[in-house]
């Protein structure tokens, strides 16, 4: 053995998934630019399933790593959490420019500096801000029971001590706690989609200006994020089932916890920008 | 040493040629896999330059026309287009913070690979399939015309066909590339960092590709959430930019530069690295001032956030505004003086070989010099007004981040060929190929500061007869330079076949980092053992000479 790996690091062997990966998401988007233009949808679904394919195959593999093997040493266990929180770091500022966007017409659609914008008026003339008080206050709640059971769940998880294949009551509560959090996850998706038909119902659309634009975006992608939130809780769910995670070792849960933390936090100011200062603060004109 | 590696499987250390090049999770691998690759976009992204620059030789429209022999303003607008994605999202990004960042960041922080190494190949491919969208966004549906900037309106209602649509996903593609791949260096630099290397005595390099990371960690999902603005105001009948739907087209430009001027330093910074080494290691000296230079780095990459309408004056934005751009804006001349300083404090007193490297190294600061002067010059709100959007700016631009990032790469590929194919290349052809570059870039690009000056507005195919002389000289040089690629290529043909072959640290005293205690080229897996760092001198224990420390600098006691 003159290769001895000699250190705590992981050296991962060839994996194929990158590489399919990549070509899927190439075929995936081809096929999205042919969707849009009217063509068949049939090679974007064809890249999105490889797309999926790929993700559950390789993180198939890095649950494997986890529970097989000692390939996931104290440093490397380091490693993950950065990794994850410089994901969520890049997710904030992907929201910055989604913001970004909606502030630019809130602030400066003033009276000072309406001759910059459309009407002097915010929201535009003719579009009625939600109630904030009425669906998104709902959500706003769900959001954070779920950042409460969440977190209990992670509570008792730490606190679980189990013998050999003896599943513990611990357990049992941080199972139920996890799937209580993913039905309130699915709830909100439920509320925001009410929401939207309601939107729609009252003629703010998509394409309703640049409002229904930022609008439909920013909460659009913040929902987008709340759904695969919600798949990584399940797949935990799924996880503490099995019996992956121990008291010392369950990094997945950790990511999933931080990932749902973030998603809440964005909503916080989704809610007290889009919704609360669309009817309030930030409204300009006779409305 | 059998019982620590049970349960690592050793089978493909050796492994096939599809496994190695398409499965790989080795950061020299695919290190290889970017360079080539960037290297091949690079020859394209010239391809689009001399054309441009055969049009531009002499007044009237000579060959960008269609069928009928009518100018094809088309043609010349898909050119700029696609010099300019390619250069930079394919070439230089995947050249100096992919290529080398991947293959010397962890050689040179003594880590066994990179943190997440699937994830490293992920981005190497999204980047592949970034570059080949980009490529076919040129060519079909008549090519995407609208510039690299992607600016609202033209990128909206001003261009129907798909053709800008497959570019917008190019970069899309590009950017998810970016972002895991800066994930991966953030976490490697911070995590990974052999024993004993503390933040402090981390070697310039990794630092560089440290802090370019954490630019385009920040950076790059501000484009990506912009560009997906402009593809639903293209598809979708959103009104983010369209002033009928109240829409700001300002906006894009806002939301654009403040992911493009981080995107200059995206690109500068790995060279800043690169050079530092090059420097310090034919001078025979430690690099001046090494604090000062990370430091430095830092404040460069932080201004970078704070100054993005400075690419804007004309754009409407209030004085006010402009006079706090204008004001932050030639802040960055103080830390980018204390890095040129450096350099230049560095080669001050010490015993200086001139080999290729060197050259391109005190090409890159006097190209990078004289084009930030030229900054500080359009960093004047008021002189703007005159030079925007004028060959000033071009010249401007092409030195200090184009040609001088360039400069910066084939410093490090002469400094680092040696090193990863084991054979050095021909010294005298690379100083051929050098001077070739430096004459023909300065030939191209320096006259068009008095074309600038003289009113030539950019983007446009055709001039007035007033503007011809500068013009023909300017394509002149831009046919020396891109021979001189030409050359280039060959030189690194010749050395992978038929170069001379290396010992671990070819170049000897002065340079001291870890990547030359390894043999030319390292073997598949390297610091097996980890190198252990003591206060002054870098022991490494290394099986491959037997075993024992080994005193980079025994003449250092």
């Amino acid at each position: 053995m003159a290769h001895a790996k000699n250190h705590d690091y992981h050296i991962v062997n060839p994996s194929i998934w990158p590489f399919v990966g990549a070509i899927s998401a190439l075929v995936m988007l081809i096929g999205a630019v042919v969707w849009m233009r009217d063509g068949s949808p049939i090679f974007a679904l064809l890249g999105l399933v490889g797309v999926l394919i790929v993700m559950y195959c390789w993180w198939a593999d890095v649950v494997k790593e986890a529970q097989g093997s000692t390939d996931h040493t104290p440093v490397v266990q380091i490693g993950l959490r950065y990794g994850f929180i410089l994901f969520i770091i890049s997710e904030v500022m992907f929201f910055v420019a989604w913001f970004w966007s909606f502030f630019r017409y809130a602030l400066f659609t003033q009276p000072e500096t309406a001759e910059f914008a459309a009407g002097g008026s915010f929201p535009p003339e003719g579009i009625h801000a939600f109630n904030p008080w009425a669906l998104p206050f709902i959500n706003t709640l769900i959001l954070l029971l779920s950042g409460c059971t969440l977190t209990a769940a992670h509570h008792y998880l730490i606190e679980m001590r189990e013998n050999d294949g003896v599943v513990s009551e611990t357990r049992k509560k941080v199972f139920q706690l996890l799937a209580v959090t993913c039905i309130l996850g699915a709830i909100f998706l439920i509320c925001q989609a009410l929401e939207y038909a309601e939107a729609y119902h009252e003629g703010l659309t998509l394409q309703s200006t640049y409002y229904g634009a930022s609008f439909f975006m920013a909460t659009g992608f913040h929902g987008f994020h709340v759904l695969v939130g919600t798949i990584f809780l399940i797949v935990c769910l799924i996880r503490v089932g099995k019996g992956h995670f121990t008291a010392e070792r369950h990094i997945g849960f950790e990511a999933a916890a931080w990932y749902w933390h973030f998603v809440d936090v964005v909503w916080l100011f989704l809610f007290a920008a889009i919704y609360i200062g669309s009817a309030t603060f930030f409204q300009v004109g006779a409305h | 040493m059998a019982e620590v590696s049970v349960g690592h499987d050793h089978a493909h250390d050796d492994p096939g040629f599809f496994t190695r090049w398409f499965c790989s999770t080795n950061h020299k691998d695919i290190g290889i896999l970017y360079l080539w690759t960037a290297g091949f976009f690079g020859l394209v992204a010239i391809i689009f330059s001399m054309m441009m620059r055969a049009e531009l030789m002499y007044p009237g429209v000579q060959f960008m026309t269609d069928a009928a022999g009518a100018p094809d303003g088309q043609q010349w607008n898909v050119a700029i287009t696609a010099h300019g994605i390619l250069m930079m999202f394919f070439v230089l990004i995947p050249g100096l913070f992919g290529g080398f960042g991947n293959y010397f960041m962890p050689l040179m922080i003594g880590a066994p690979d990179m943190a997440f190494p699937r994830l490293n190949n992920l981005s190497y491919w999204l980047f592949t399939a970034g570059g080949t969208l980009a490529c076919i966004s040129a060519f079909v549906d008549g090519g995407s015309g609208v510039g690299w900037v992607l600016y609202a309106p033209l990128s909206t209602s001003g261009s129907p066909t798909m053709a800008t649509d497959l570019a917008i996903f190019a970069v899309h593609l590009s950017g998810a590339s970016s972002i895991l791949g800066a994930i991966n260096i953030i976490t490697t630099f911070l995590n990974m960092r052999a024993p004993g290397m503390s933040l402090f005595k981390v070697p310039l390099f990794p630092w560089s590709i440290f802090v370019t990371a954490l630019l385009i960690l920040l950076a790059l999902p501000v484009l990506a959430g912009a560009i997906t603005m402009l593809l639903m105001d293209r598809n979708f009948s959103t009104a983010f930019f369209d002033p009928a739907g109240g829409g700001d087209p300002i906006l894009y430009q806002h939301l654009l530069w403040f992911f493009g001027h981080p995107e200059v330093y995206i690109i500068i910074v790995p060279a800043f690295g690169i050079v530092s080494h090059v420097i310090s290691t034919f001078s025979n000296k430690p690099v001046f001032g090494y604090l000062g230079m990370v430091w430095a780095m830092i404040g460069i990459g932080l201004l970078g956030f704070v100054v993005w309408a400075h690419h804007m004056y004309t754009s409407g934005i209030k004085v006010d505004t402009q006079a706090y751009f204008m004001l932050a804006t030639m802040v960055i001349a103080v830390p980018t003086g204390i890095k040129i300083f450096s350099w230049i404090a560095t080669m001050w007193g010490g015993s200086l070989r001139f080999d290729t490297p060197m050259l391109f190294a005190i090409g890159f600061i006097f190209l990078f010099t004289l084009g930030g002067v030229t900054g500080i010059v359009l960093s004047q709100a008021g002189v703007d007004r005159a030079l925007h959007d004028t060959y000033y700016v071009v010249a401007h631009f092409h030195y200090v981040m184009s040609i001088g990032a360039a400069m910066g790469l084939f410093a490090g590929m002469y400094y680092w060929i040696g090193k990863m194919s084991g054979r050095q290349y021909p010294e005298f052809w690379g100083k051929v190929h050098f001077w070739s570059m430096f004459i023909g870039v300065n030939i191209t690009f320096f006259p068009q500061h008095f074309l600038g000056f003289q009113g030539m507005p950019r983007r446009y195919m055709d001039y007035s007869e007033a503007f011809a002389g500068w013009n023909f000289i300017s394509s002149i040089g831009a046919f020396i330079s891109g021979a001189s690629f030409l050359l280039f290529i060959g030189i690194v043909f010749y050395t992978i076949i038929a170069g001379r072959r290396l010992e671990a640290n070819y170049w000897g005293h002065g340079a001291d980092t870890l990547e030359w205690t390894l043999p030319s080229p390292p073997p598949a897996h390297t610091f097996e053992t980890l190198p252990v760092i003591s206060d002054d001198v870098i022991k490494y224990h290394d099986y491959t000479l037997g075993g024992g420390d080994v005193d980079l600098n025994p003449s250092d006691k």
